[in-house]
Parts: C-alpha cells; structure tokens; sequence
C-alpha cells in the first residue's frame, strides 16, 4: 500500500501528462462518452481539445448526472475571512507578504460583529480564510474561532495554511468539518517560482495536506488548482489523479473540488494559461462525468451570467455575498482585499436565481451533532 | 389490500418516501401528496431545529404523514445513537431510520456499525428501521436484536437499477418474521410494483420521484405500481413455467 500522494505523483510527469491530454483524438472522446464506469484516461479526454466540439453532449451529460446524485439542490455558504496576515510569497495574491497593504487579524469582538451581519443574510455553512501566519494564526487561534463560530453555523470549512496531522486533530472535536487546500499548481518545476517564499515554497508538504487530513478523519476534503498559473488542462488531470487516490485510501471522507480562475488583485501576474468561459464549461462537466459524487463549487469571482447558467452544469455549491478582506461584513470600506469579486449579488438574490430555475437552495445540510 | 402494521403505527400505503433532491419543498409537499404516503423521512441533518417554522417540516405537516428521521451523515453507532437521541427530542418520536454509511462516495451501510447501534437504540426504547444490505443473515440479526423492520436495499442508493438483489431479497422476505421494507435503487414504479410481488411489504423511494421531469404526476404512478403489485401479490400469481410439459411421461406406467 502506498502511503502518501507523492509516491504516486512521481511515477507521473507532467511533460507527458500533458502530451497524452494533447493527443487524445474524438474517438476517445466519443469512449469516454459512452462509458458507464470512467477511468482516469477517459478524463483525460474530456479535457482535451478534442472534447471541444462534444460540449453539448457533456453538458446534457453532466446536467442528468449530477441531478441523479445530488437532486435539483444547490448549497449556499459564505467565506470568512479571519486574516491577511502572510509570510509567503506568492506571485498571483493580494495577501503575499511582499505587497505592502495593512495587515489585520480579527479579535474574538470582531469575529462575533462579522457572525452577526452573515447570520442576518441567512448563511448556515461558513468557510473560514486566512493566509499563513503561525505564530500568531496557527492551531490556538483557529480551536477559540470555532469555538466562537461552532453555535452558530452548522457546517464550519476551513482554508488556512497546510497543517500537520496532528493539527487538524486538535480542531475536528470543536467542530471542524471541512479543509480545503489547493495545490495551486501540480507542476513541480513551475512551483517554485509561483512560491519563491515561505513555507508555502514547500512543493510536496502541500501536496500531502490530503493524506494528513484523510489519516485524521476529516470528513471532506476539498482540491483544486489555480487556473491561469500553469496549463489547466495538465493541472487538472494531476488534480483528478490526486483526486482518484483519496477516495480510494480514506474512503470515508467526502471530496470536492474547485475551479478558482485567477483575477486582478493586488499582486497582479501575467497568466500563462488563460481559460475561456467554454473552457471552464468543458472542465466542470468533465469532472461531473468522470466522477459523479465529488461536490463542485464554484465562487464569485465568476461573473453572474457564468453563474446563472452553471447551476445546470453540474455544480453542487454557490458562495455569495463574498466579502475577501478581514472583518469586510461589518466594516463596509472595501480594502486589504484578497480578489476582487465578479459576482456582487446578495445570497437571497442568487437563491431565486436557483429557484427560477427549478433548483433549491440549501442552507443547511450538516449537522454538528452528527459528528 | 391488507394494511401493514410496523410497531405501534398500520399504514394504508405501503409507499415509503424520501424528501430529499426536490427542486423545491412546495414541489415535495405536491408530489408527497400525489403519492398517498403515509410515512415520509427527513434527514436530521437538513432540519433546522432551532427554528419553530423549518421549512422542510412545514410542508410535511399533514395529519396523515408519520415522519421518520434518519440519521444521514453519521459514520459510527455512537454518532447514530446520538443523532437518534437529538431527533426523538427535537420531532417527538421515537421512530428512528437508522443509517450508518461511512462511506460518502457510494452511501453503503456499515453492517457491523449498523446492527451495534440497533441493538442499543432498541434498549434505548427506539422503533428502529435499519437500513441495511440485502445479506438475509444480517436481516435476521437486526430482527433479533429488536428492528421493527429490516429495510435491505434493492441495489446501490441512488442509482435508479431496481433489484439487482433479487435472489437475496428473495430469501430476506421469506424468512423475515418483522415487515421488510425495499429501501434504494428503486428507479421506475415498474421495480416497486416488482418488489411488492416479490412480497416486499414496502418499498421506500425518492429520487425517482425527486429527479423526475414531473414529480407530482411521478408520485402517482409510484402510488398505483406499489397498489398494484401488493394486490398481485394477495391474488397469488400464477407460477411461471419455462419447461416444456414432455410428452412421453415418465410415470404413466404406475398406472398401468
């Protein structure tokens, strides 16, 4: 048995992970199509260029799927940002340490004034954000947030720096119920010069997060690759790949997946691999159709239309609302933010935007006393 | 048709349903109506309890719908036993649809995690229905143990297959001494009226009728498939035969 990603990981390559995405012909798209039970090269397909053409058929795919598992449901949740505070340097962020914005770090007071604007818009499931800064946002910090948040919201995320095992098991009994953590990138020689510094510069530390939170129970887990860094389709097959080996090893965990597509922030970086709205379409049905019980999640820094119209598409999650900068729900001056948001519109207004098109939307689907 | 007794409670419609995957709760609310349902189950973990008016609960407020709360979500006997706890509290009862599957991505039940749990939640004073696979000895050790049905699935939740377990259901339904309820895979009313004349005493669906383009009129036809194969089933039907009758016996000489 195989005890981490990373032993997997490098008996792949990105330059010919790559190749094979690029070679993929209609046939195999066709295959991939037909197929009841998907395999990791039929995803490969359904990413490539060739796949192009069949957007369509997928969708159709996808929209059916999808409503198989998961109804015509939506789930609604909101980010909370605890933080800006970062010792890393990444290239593409608002929050890197080398941009010179004012640092802030909410105090219990503060969390408990931005609970009580979130509750007010209805919100149920909430996902903490900060940067990495442990000294002074580390393990402590996050056990007294959830403590402050577990009464009032049922379904408590995270995305935080990467932690060690023994980290996320200290948070689960005050109710921690999800982590994400992107790779950002999966292409190893490119990953450094995304992340000259900071602990994040830490390439295979990332990459095992997943088998940290899997060994501590943590009930889901959330991937993605940051759109725009690197080739997004290499990325994302890296992503399933990574995706394929959790569910197979910690079977009793949950996994979504996400497609944050760069934007203008403080930081601002040419982007390598820029994705058309078609191109995101192809990618989100892709997943749908090659794995048809991951949650997919989309965030506001899509545009309305794009969102409007992805409820169909085999998405499973909507944010709205979004406020990027620490203590932005109480305090209405928009600064120190981490991205700029696309999607303005409140949660009530994205909920009959749901339910105009059939869909419910779904504040609550956890409850803290189930674990 | 006979009325089917589980516990304390007789049931005139021996269809079972869910109330999740809806496009809304007024649409459930029509189509729960349009199946005749009589026993319906809620997931505690989409029930807001904290609110007197929970909109899920509001539209299932009808004096002939029983709800069942299922403990969705949970992985362990200890989780489920205090979920069940939570949920006799908040809904006042003490029916239970117990439901362990620590496993998220395919939703099937742990056994063994099922049956410790049963057993506790029956000392606990629970009417416990245990959702279950459809393995006739673990049906047997949950009805030992005190469930007040055994609710085995015809095929993996969720998929829409029917009963891919029929040899196995088969023999769970004969034996069974407490009713036996067809609780997932159930895709067309075709497969419910199936399941009933196997001898099913219920059968329980929802994303068939949820994930249909019309789920109202998808409950209705759910209603007289599960009425007519429970009426086949009290007529007896016919046996069928695919030999040939010989046409030289083998036995005609004894009577000579």
């Amino acid at each position: 048995m195989v005890s981490s990603f990373s032993s997997i990981f490098d008996q792949n390559y990105w330059n010919s992970a790559k190749a094979n995405i690029y070679a993929k012909t209609s046939a195999d798209v066709e295959n991939a199509l037909k197929r009841t039970v998907r395999t990791l090269h039929d995803f490969q397909a359904l990413i490539s260029p060739a796949a192009a053409p069949y957007l369509e058929e997928m969708a159709q795919l996808s929209n059916t799927i999808t409503a198989k598992r998961f109804g015509k449901t939506i789930q609604m949740f909101i980010p909370m940002y605890l933080s800006n505070e970062c010792q890393n340097i990444c290239t593409y962020c608002g929050f890197s340490q080398n941009i010179d914005i004012p640092r802030k770090t909410l105090n219990d007071h503060e969390i408990l004034n931005e609970v009580a604007v979130i509750k007010s818009l209805g919100y149920d499931h909430i996902l903490l954000v900060t940067g990495e800064a442990n000294q002074t946002v580390g393990v402590k910090y996050f056990q007294n947030a959830l403590k402050l948040l577990r009464p009032h919201f049922s379904h408590i995320s995270l995305e935080v720096q990467p932690l060690d095992q023994e980290d996320y098991e200290l948070l689960t009994p005050f109710g921690l119920n999800t982590v994400l953590v992107y790779q950002e990138t999966y292409n190893e020689a490119e990953y450094k010069t995304h992340h000259p510094k900071g602990k994040k510069s830490n390439f295979f530390y990332r990459l095992e997060t997943p088998d940290r939170l899997g060994k501590a129970g943590v009930h889901k887990i959330g991937l993605g690759a940051l759109i725009g860094l690197e080739d997004w389709r290499t990325d994302s097959f890296f992503t399933a790949l990574h995706l394929d080996y959790l569910e197979k090893t910690y079977w009793k965990s949950k996994y979504s997946v996400s497609f944050p597509r760069l934007r203008p922030c403080a930081g601002g970086i040419d982007l390598k691999s820029n994705m058309t709205d078609k191109e995101l379409v192809q990618l989100i049905c892709a997943y749908r159709i090659f794995n048809e019980e991951v949650e997919l999640s989309l965030s506001t820094r899509e545009s309305e239309s794009f969102r409007n119209n992805a409820i169909k598409l085999g998405i499973t999650n909507l944010s709205a609302d979004s406020k990027t900068n620490p203590g932005g729900y109480a305090n209405t001056e928009d600064s120190l933010e981490q991205f700029e948001i696309c999607d303005e519109r409140s949660g009530s207004t994205m909920a009959q935007v749901i339910s105009a098109q059939g869909y419910e939307p779904v504040w609550k689907d956890w409850d803290s006393v189930l674990q | 048709m006979e009325l089917l007794h589980i516990a304390d409670k007789t049931f005139s419609s021996r269809l079972f349903t869910g109330t999740g995957k809806f496009g809304s709760n007024r649409i459930m609310e029509e189509a729960l109506l349009a199946t005749g349902t009589e026993l319906v189950t809620v997931a505690l973990k989409r029930v807001d309890l904290d609110k007197e008016d929970d909109d899920i609960l509001t539209h299932l407020n009808h004096a002939h719908i029983n709800l069942l709360p299922n403990t969705s979500g949970v992985r362990t006997a200890n989780e489920a036993i205090l979920a069940s706890q939570l949920a006799r509290e908040a809904l006042q009862t003490n029916w239970i649809k117990l439901e362990i599957h620590p496993d998220p991505k395919f939703l099937l039940p742990d056994p063994i995690e099922t049956l410790k749990a049963a057993e506790e939640l029956v000392k606990l004073g629970f009417v416990v229905l245990p959702y279950c696979h459809a393995d006739p000895v673990l049906c047997k050790r949950l009805e030992e143990v005190g469930t007040a049905a055994v609710m085995p699935l015809g095929s993996p939740i969720g998929s829409n297959r029917g009963l891919d377990m029929e040899p196995m259901l088969t023999i769970i339904i004969q034996q069974a001494n407490v009713p036996v309820v067809i609780d997932a895979g159930i895709g067309a009313p075709s497969h419910a009226a199936k399941a009933m004349e196997l001898g099913a005493d219920a059968v329980l669906v929802n994303t068939a009728i949820a994930v249909s383009e019309d789920p109202t009129t998808m409950g209705k036809a759910f209603k007289m498939a599960v009425e007519a194969g429970r009426m086949a089933f009290e007529a007896r039907l016919g046996k069928t035969s695919s030999k040939a009758e010989a046409s030289s016996p083998l036995t005609s000489f004894l009577d000579q």
